[in-house]
């Protein structure tokens, strides 16, 4: 089901566990959708000088908050931004198509970690960290029935190919 | 390695003595068992045979009340839309459960299109239907109660019993979908009370694509699939033979190993879950503690999500399967675990094991030591497992 190098990050993430000095962090999903990721970006000279996760969530979505540690870890704060849900889904060589919509969540993660960090030297204060729990298309994909993998509308009841019962959490 | 099977459920092997016969089947290279010549005579008998053993394991005291199908599906589909057009001039409700299997679910659905009404009655916290709230949904209309046996994810068993009284007084038919029980469970369809029972043969060591529908005399019911007269005119289409010999044969073996089984079944559940209670810590054991099948443990990891302790136990070759709605495809939590009051986090950390009579307390050692392991590594990278322990150790802190 999975690439190798899903396997490969999943099996072996880089950059687990919690910073507690973090200078941005990030927070996306909820357990209803199934995956929560939470980015933290250490930030230096405005290039990302360390960077780690945490994730609940399936094989994918471990592997995405693991590969995208990678991409961010180096580049600066300009750099970094262009990191989007699809540049991960293709260094990770695909992710089957129910995956890219529910765990490819770790740029949006990314994301809001930059903007925490920039929020904060810019003196706004919020409440806990950046985060998003909302179900939001902004990746650009569209979505796909879970059932026949067709792409479905997303206003859709049903699976316009397989006639199921698409529900709002899809 | 040999990879250890701890999804029976899924997938349980073939016994030897069942192979031999299906191969032995195959080399006899049967007739057709409608055939009026001699050839299809010894069709018939062998045919006789496998209906004699599999009656014998549910207790159906007349064989023609056994129909052989091609699996669990298609006898719920029969049982449920032939009861269903038969009766349709009586009325078009039927009663439910909130936890079935969804060859029941879907197969209402599509009733619902065709303008049955249903009715599905709530379990309480160990997925056990209250019979009174069953007695309270049948309504003039009802024609049809369907509830499952035993539950496939949980394995909680219903009160089938009090169920079938119920129905026999209010005079409705009464299907239940028994796959994960027959074979597994003593069955008596005749204490059960009920008209209908589906079951499959891959459930006690039998092929799949074979299974059967009780159905007794009398019950009125449409066939699903029209044709020929086989199968006394319930189930058309030539019969797969090899198949129906395989289920015969697995029925004989789980009639006489059906004790012994059980014991060694329930040996290994307490072992598993007092192992699980006693090495990892937040987990919730589903399913009724005693009103529930042998050879099924159900279990909640907190904090984590199903489909990443499943593909890193497969790493270590160990297989068993989990309810994370991930992992299933279907993107929405179990609606058996919601049911039973599980929230979506700890129904998307969910597995299901099972076992079966050549599963050993050694395995059960080693999985629980992987999965001891397994659940650390993944619990380390958990938002929520680390917002959990922030939480103890303030409250420890605290007091």
């Amino acid at each position: 089901m999975y690439s190798e190098v899903v396997m490969d990050h999943f099996k072996n993430p880089r950059n687990v566990g919690e910073m507690k000095d973090a200078d941005g962090v990030g927070e996306v999903g909820n357990p209803i959708c199934g995956d929560m990721m939470t980015i933290y970006i250490k930030v230096k000279d405005d290039s990302i000088d360390d960077i780690s996760f945490l994730t609940f969530g399936c094989g994918a979505a471990i592997a995405v908050s693991s590969i995208i540690t990678e991409m961010a870890k180096g580049k600066t704060i300009v750099e970094a931004q262009q990191i989007t849900n699809k540049s991960v889904a293709q260094a990770l060589e695909g992710l089957p198509k129910n995956k890219l919509h529910c765990s490819n969540l770790g740029a949006d993660a990314l994301q809001l970690a930059i903007r925490d960090y920039q929020d904060k030297k810019a003196g706004i204060v919020r409440d806990g960290p950046k985060r998003s729990d909302k179900h939001e298309h902004n990746h650009g994909d569209a979505c796909y029935c879970p059932y026949c993998d067709v792409e479905a509308d997303e206003k859709a009841p049903a699976c316009t190919n397989c006639g199921r019962e698409l529900d709002e959490a899809h | 390695m040999s990879i250890l099977n701890l999804d029976h459920l899924a997938a349980n092997p073939l016994l030897p003595e069942v192979q031999d016969a299906m191969i032995e089947a195959i080399k006899k290279n049967y007739s057709n068992p409608s055939s009026q010549h001699q050839l299809g005579d010894e069709a018939v008998a062998a045919l006789q045979q496998a209906r004699e053993q599999v009656a014998r394991l549910i207790n159906s005291p007349v064989l023609k009340e056994v129909v052989f199908t091609s699996g669990g599906t298609e006898s719920i589909n029969h049982a449920v839309k032939g009861v269903a057009f038969a009766n349709e001039s009586k009325g078009k409700h039927i009663v439910t459960s909130n936890i079935e299997h969804n060859a029941v679910l879907r197969t209402l659905r599509a009733l619902k299109m065709m303008d049955f009404r249903v009715t599905s009655v709530p379990v309480d916290e160990y997925g056990r239907v209250d019979p009174n709230d069953l007695a309270d949904a049948i309504r003039d209309d009802t024609i049809l109660v369907t509830i499952m046996h035993s539950n496939n994810e949980i394995g909680t068993i219903q009160p089938i019993e009090e169920i079938g009284e119920i129905t026999r007084a209010k005079k409705v038919i009464f299907h239940s979908d028994a796959v994960d029980s027959v074979g597994v469970v003593p069955m008596d369809v005749q204490k059960l009370g009920v008209d209908l029972l589906s079951f499959a043969a891959n459930q006690f060591y039998g092929p799949s694509g074979v299974g059967g529908l009780y159905i007794r005399r009398g019950t009125r019911i449409w066939p699903l699939l029209d044709g020929g007269v086989q199968e006394n005119n319930k189930r058309a289409g030539t019969e797969n033979l090899i198949g129906i010999i395989g289920m015969g044969v697995a029925a004989e073996f789980a009639t006489r190993e059906m004790e012994f089984r059980i014991k060694h079944a329930l040996k290994l559940k307490q072992k598993l879950t007092e192992g699980l209670q006693s090495r990892i810590e937040d987990i919730l054991i589903n399913g009724h503690p005693e009103l529930a099948l042998p050879n099924l443990v159900s279990v909640s990891v907190k904090y984590i999500e199903g489909e990443g302790i499943v593909l890193m136990l497969d790493e270590e070759n160990i297989a068993v399967s989990t309810r994370s709605a991930c992992a299933a495809g279907a993107l929405q939590a179990s609606h058996v675990l919601l049911s039973i009051g599980r929230d979506f986090a700890d129904a998307q950390g969910t597995l299901v094991i099972t076992f079966g009579r050549d599963t050993t307390e050694a395995e059960i050692d080693r999985f629980l030591k992987v999965l001891e392991e397994v659940v650390q590594t993944l619990r380390n990278m958990s938002p929520l497992y680390i917002k959990a322990r922030q939480e103890k150790a303030e409250g420890a802190a605290a007091s």
